[in-house]
């Protein structure tokens, strides 16, 4: 398959249409492993990571899953290209930085994509929409099983897999969740979400501002520890916390549509206008703005049609994925001047937030009523 | 303030990051931030920074080999990335990482899957040291029979 086949595509997990998918954007897990006697990536000198590469490439594509897969090597994508794919969480940024001597092999569908000599000789990452962590750990550890019969892992019974940085051994696992806490944010009750999450040992992360902002107030939550505790354990653990976020936040956006519904207005309001009129925009904004289209998508302002729409512009206004249609380079102001314009294109057709009914009032699922 | 990384540059971008109630901080400049992937809230590269960085340091109070017989990788190799060398380097500086290790996760003891390969040869292992043992015993009993019925076993068990 080609480059271009990947990047005209989006991958299953930007649709958006896995469970609890209006809060848990994305669900991922990912292992590292590497060959036994070999040194890892970052110490091994070029020929020795081109061995390593040879012989770990090969049973990658054999692989039942990358039956239509694109498999290429990291010096024949350009920095675009490569971009483009961390955009989509394909691959990591330390890997785009990779030129002789490292490859990606990832599947049609995008969910299932494995790094070789990033950080370690393997990194295999399995991605899915909405709130998955189970199936996907299920499709990963497959992965792994097929590919340790015909390659020998660094493994130590008292370690377990052996991994580059110490803060992978042993599983070798890292579960996370991409959430969406717009609510939670708004009525101040993030920090205390994420001491609590905090405390049972799971790490939460954001690009932080003054006090707890992230950016377009999306958070990972992420397991922190991979030695002494199981894979399976892990992944409930992180399940059961994710559930009772999305919790909190159901019950936070009721609270804000009851006790503060003009704040509530006013940002989603703001949003509409500013993202349907703006002719230039930068990164930041489009993500903060976007964040508030998406929950008053969720709380049925907008028809679910807008869901989508909105939903891909998440990914079309980041930095690569703007230029991948433009045939040079742009400076910083000719990409905020095209991404407001992508965006009012997109919007021109969205109806006016409806405050009259909201949908959670006839949605039973959505939330609390009283 | 100058950037946790390079120490060259100015910091522009300050990182909080809290795991387990203990608050970790980290300044970096702006290219530092970019090559990390701080500035991409999905990315792993922030706790493995913080740790890795965290860890090094650690490392060099405890332990007394220097470099890993295997690959070459030094101490203070370690100290300057915060990664290892090759599987190898974990035994050779088990004694430094141990308190590491303990620090950072939540256990000291893998606990989770095992290679099926590596558990044949681990149940071959085990195998063998109870038949070596019965072995043993056979013979100062003087139970020539059963020494090499055992003998026999041990062979086949035997990789190769």
């Amino acid at each position: 398959m080609a480059i271009h086949n990947i990047l005209t595509n989006t991958g299953e997990w930007m649709r958006g249409e896995g469970p609890h998918h209006q809060i848990v954007v994305s669900s991922r897990v990912r292992l590292a492993r590497n060959l036994r006697s070999f040194s890892f990536p970052g110490w091994a000198k070029k020929t020795e990571r081109l061995q390593i590469l040879e012989a770990i490439k090969p049973q990658v594509e054999a692989l039942p899953e990358m039956g239509e897969a694109f498999s290429v090597y990291s010096q024949d994508l350009s920095a675009l290209e490569k971009q483009v794919l961390v955009e989509r969480h394909l691959i990591s940024r330390e890997h785009a930085a990779k030129g002789v001597g490292s490859a990606v092999v990832m599947n049609k569908r995008q969910t299932l994509s494995i790094m070789i000599n990033e950080e370690d000789h393997l990194r295999m990452q399995g991605i899915r929409s909405g709130l998955q962590l189970k199936s996907v750990f299920k499709m990963i550890d497959k992965v792994d099983s097929a590919l340790e019969e015909r390659l020998d892992f660094a493994f130590s019974p008292q370690l377990g897999y052996l991994t580059a940085c110490p803060t992978n051994v042993g599983t070798g696992m890292r579960a996370s969740a991409m959430v969406h806490l717009p609510a939670l944010v708004m009525s101040e009750q993030i920090n205390q979400v994420i001491q609590a999450v905090n405390k049972i040992g799971l790490a939460v992360r954001g690009l932080y501002g003054e006090g707890t902002e992230a950016l377009g107030n999306f958070f990972q939550v992420s397991n922190q520890t991979t030695l002494g505790e199981k894979e399976e354990d892990i992944i409930a653990r992180l399940h059961k916390v994710i559930e009772q976020i999305i919790e909190h936040e159901q019950n936070a956006r009721q609270m804000l549509l009851q006790k503060r519904p003009n704040t509530l207005l006013d940002h989603i309001g703001r949003g509409y206008g500013i993202l349907q009129h703006a002719y230039s925009m930068n990164s930041k904004e489009a993500l903060n703005l976007l964040s508030f289209m998406k929950l008053g998508i969720d709380l049925g302002f907008f028809p679910e049609e807008c869901c989508r729409p909105v939903d891909e512009l998440f990914m079309e206004t980041q930095p690569a994925h703007l230029q991948k249609g433009t045939a040079q380079k742009l400076a910083a102001d000719e990409r905020d001047s095209l991404r407001a314009e992508i965006i009012r294109a997109k919007l021109v057709a969205f109806p006016k937030p409806s405050v009259g009914a909201s949908r959670s009032d006839r949605d039973a699922g959505s939330g609390s009523e009283n | 303030m100058n950037c946790d990384v390079c120490k060259q540059n100015q910091a522009t971008v300050f990182l909080t990051q809290i795991v387990d109630g203990k608050m970790q901080k980290v300044n970096l400049c702006e290219s530092c931030s970019k090559e990390k992937g701080v500035t991409d809230p999905t990315g792993f590269a922030l706790a493995d920074l913080l740790l890795g960085l965290g860890a090094a340091q650690e490392m060099e109070r405890g332990g007394s080999v220097q470099k890993c017989a295997v690959c070459g990788f030094s101490q203070a190799d370690f100290k300057k990335t915060g990664r290892l060398g090759c599987g190898a380097c974990y035994e050779t500086f088990a004694d430094g990482l141990a308190s590491l290790l303990k620090g950072m996760h939540k256990g000291t003891a893998h606990v989770g899957k095992i290679p099926a390969r590596a558990l044949r040869s681990l149940e071959r292992e085990t195998q063998m040291k109870t038949l070596q043992r019965d072995l043993r015993k056979a013979v100062a009993e003087e139970d020539y029979e059963s020494a090499a019925q055992i003998r026999d076993r041990l062979k086949q068990v035997e990789p190769g």
